[in-house]
């Protein structure tokens, strides 16, 4: 019982790293799409990403796509929003600079959305990779 | 430049390339893997297309 309690003293201090770290690493591959992958040493992985994912949110803005703003009394945008937000700071950037304000009356604002909701939500998938990376499960 | 299939075949291009390497991890696999999904996409978003034909919007 003795030795049980002085081990999980020990262990505390060490888990609580590892929670920290994790979730650092989470953080990280939210604001920066694939650069969670990268800090743990998974480059291909990253790169692809941080390719891929950034790509797809410029082709959303290219096709004339709106980032959603939150907005809790119309329920749909507000989960649009909340899949725009995955992409991290790209989101925070394209409200900035205003690059997403949409064009409702173009052929391509439809297909711009998509692209702009998918691209989040596709990165909130690489967070929770990066998490499971993060933890040893795969 | 931007038609519907373009669009379309560009989209799934994308979201494949993100699951084939979240779901695979081997290159070869993934690659494999990719070019089925993408291949999964197209043939699906052509055959609704057709079943949807005669329908009025």
């Amino acid at each position: 019982m003795t030795k049980y309690s002085r081990r999980s003293r020990a262990q505390a201090p060490a888990a609580s790293n590892v929670e920290s770290s994790t979730t650092l690493i989470c953080l990280v591959a939210w604001a920066v799409p694939g650069a969670g992958h990268l800090w743990q040493g998974r480059v291909r992985q990253g790169l692809v990403f941080i390719v891929t994912l950034p790509l797809m949110f410029a082709t959303g803005l290219w096709l004339e796509g709106r980032i959603f703003l939150f907005d809790a009394s119309e329920p749909l945008v507000a989960l649009a929003a909340v899949a725009n937000f995955g992409i991290g700071l790209l989101y925070v950037l394209g409200r900035v600079i205003d690059l997403g304000s949409g064009n409702a009356v173009a052929a391509t604002y439809e297909y711009g959305n998509s692209f702009l909701i998918v691209a989040g939500l596709l990165n909130a998938l690489v967070v929770v990779d990066a998490y499971d990376v993060s933890l040893g499960r795969k | 430049m931007a038609s519907h299939f373009f669009l379309m075949v560009l989209f799934s291009c994308f979201v494949s390339v993100v699951f084939a390497v979240l779901m695979r991890d081997k290159p070869e696999d993934q690659i494999r893997f990719g070019a089925m999904l993408i291949a999964a996409f197209v043939l699906v978003g052509v055959t609704l297309g057709w079943l949807m034909y005669p329908f009025p919007l």
